[in-house]
């Protein structure tokens, strides 16, 4: 059996998966990324082959992908974020012709072909505002940690209105919100809605087709999916539980998968000797 | 002798000043605004009346300014912070032409005449980038004191170039300087040179007409002010008082409501 592994190096958390050659998950892990991305991309690979009852022998191939992917000493190739959140997400949605990717600090829209191609996209990696930076420091503003914006924005009824213009300014907002006696789980369900409203924005900008995908780490706040749907007034593709945080490492690892395939039709065994080397 | 008064409600921090008939400072006083923007306004100044042992009835007029300017219930009027910040820098420098006032939450380019009037100001409404506000997140990531941001970073050689636009991510790039070995005082000079930029792209949004004064809470931090000149090529007007710059062009539109007053019916007002 061979094995090939996909490392998506974000910049909040370091993901890596370890796919089967009948394309099935058989380890992962995930860890934050901090400030010393070679040393947790070779923890998160180590740590994913070893959950898969594996040893770095068994991997054929390495596929890195995310903002730090260049600092990922031992892949044999790097593929660009965008990229690899296609084809995860089109490996786990078909139809999936609009991926939506919300990270700690960036949020792409991207437009796909029929074959899971890139075919237009856009991003936010500049302003915090439109990123899971916005919804942590809304949660900060009011004392509460990442962990508890799931089960806090769950209890909201309604939500108020947060500009969302600036996750600086925010704090001023927050602050008004509380000191008239809003509740913080409306004020947090006000902070999605408005990041919601941004990723349908950039989604408008790519010219977006059904069907829907969402991925990212933004979608351990469940609210985010009906926000989004609401807004987009249609229906929306999520990958199950925590495997949404996994897709872009899944595509990498997919990649490599097709890399290897190819190798081998083209040029047999000694193609794939090669690329080992 | 009658007093006038101006109270400049920011987002940050609450200031008040009290001048006489002669366009003197005689009180002052500084509180942080805090969530309570009225109870701000009036402790600020009550403690500046304390200070300066001035009793209530003898400051014939208030002006209020700042965001929380409609906060100073006890105000007889409101002038927005633009208009307050230009008079109080023609006052303490008349040559000057431009104005940039750093503040907690916002950068602002002013453009004045030789009279005080303004002619053209932009500030950064939508985005915290480039404000004081990078200070306060350099200062929370790297756990230094916001007085002494400043100092340290004097003693940087080789600054780094900080990337990020956004203050929030900044801070993450702060870290990341410090995670790959960089020396503190280098990563806060390359924070200080990335402020200094930004506010020189915002200047030259207004015109930069020689001299400029630097106005605001931010002014009081040398850092800030050496690379702005830098950046700039110029030496900007710097005071004392740069943080109670828009309370003293309050206070000075106040003054000039009583002077005013006083003008006998029929006679043509004079602007002092």
């Amino acid at each position: 059996m061979s094995y090939t592994v996909g490392i998506d190096v974000g910049s909040t958390y370091t993901k890596a998966v370890v796919l089967s050659e009948d394309r099935r998950i058989v380890g992962r892990a995930m860890e934050p990324t901090g400030f010393q991305l070679g040393e947790v991309a070779e923890r998160s690979q180590h740590a994913a082959v070893t959950e898969a009852g594996l040893s770095a022998d068994d991997v054929d191939y390495l596929v890195a992908t995310g903002f730090g992917r260049h600092q990922v000493a031992l892949s044999d190739v790097h593929v660009t974020d965008l990229t690899a959140a296609a084809r995860g997400a089109a490996f786990l949605f078909p139809g999936t012709r609009t991926v939506l990717d919300i990270g700690g600090q960036t949020m792409k829209a991207s437009r796909l072909d029929d074959r899971a191609r890139v075919k237009s996209f856009r991003l936010n990696d500049k302003c915090a505002a439109g990123t899971g930076a916005f919804i942590e420091k809304t949660a900060r503003y009011m004392g509460y940690g990442t962990e508890e914006i799931g089960p806090l924005v769950a209890t909201s009824k309604e939500s108020v209105e947060i500009s969302g213009v600036c996750a600086v300014f925010a704090e001023s907002e927050v602050i008004n919100h509380l000191s008239q006696g809003t509740a913080p789980a409306d004020i947090m369900h006000g902070a999605i809605t408005s990041l919601a409203g941004r990723s349908v924005q950039l989604m408008k900008r790519v010219k977006m087709e059904p069907e829907f995908t969402l991925v990212g780490g933004i979608l351990r706040f469940e609210k985010m999916i009906g926000v989004v749907r609401e807004q987009l007034q249609a229906e929306v593709n999520v990958p199950e539980g925590d495997l949404a945080q996994f897709t872009t490492a899944l595509g990498a690892a997919l990649l490599g998968r097709r890399r290897l395939e190819n190798l081998a039709e083209e040029g047999g065994d000694r193609a794939l000797e090669v690329a080992r080397a | 002798m009658a007093y006038a008064a101006g109270v400049d409600v920011g987002s940050t921090q609450t200031k008040a000043v009290v001048i006489n008939e002669d366009r003197e400072i005689v009180a002052r006083a500084l509180t942080d605004t805090g969530a309570n923007v009225m109870r701000a306004a009036e402790s600020a100044f009550e403690e500046a009346l304390r200070t300066g042992n001035i009793r209530e009835e003898e400051v014939e007029y208030v002006v209020g300014t700042g965001y929380g300017r409609y906060k100073v219930t006890f105000g007889n009027t409101q002038v927005t912070e633009i208009s307050c910040h230009g008079r109080g820098a023609v006052h303490m420098f008349p040559g000057t032409r431009t104005v940039v006032d750093m503040g907690g939450q916002d950068t602002k380019a002013i453009s004045v005449s030789p009279d005080g009037e303004i002619l053209d100001f932009c500030m950064n409404d939508k985005c915290a980038a480039g404000t004081g506000r990078f200070l306060g997140a350099a200062s929370s990531a790297l756990d230094i004191p916001l007085e002494e941001l400043g100092p340290t970073a004097l003693r940087g050689e080789r600054p780094v170039k900080i990337s990020t636009t956004c203050t929030v991510f900044a801070e993450s790039e702060v870290l990341s300087w410090l995670g790959k070995g960089k020396k503190i005082e280098d990563i806060l000079l390359g924070v200080h040179r990335s402020i200094a930029r930004r506010s020189a792209g915002l200047l030259r949004r207004v015109g930069i007409h020689d001299e400029v004064t630097f106005t605001g809470g931010v002014a009081r931090n040398v850092a800030m002010v050496d690379t702005l000149n830098e950046r700039l090529g110029l030496t900007v007007n710097v005071s004392e008082e740069s943080h109670y710059m828009g309370a003293l062009g309050a206070a000075l539109f106040g003054l000039d409501h009583i002077l005013a007053s006083r003008v006998p019916a029929g006679a043509r007002q004079v602007q002092p």
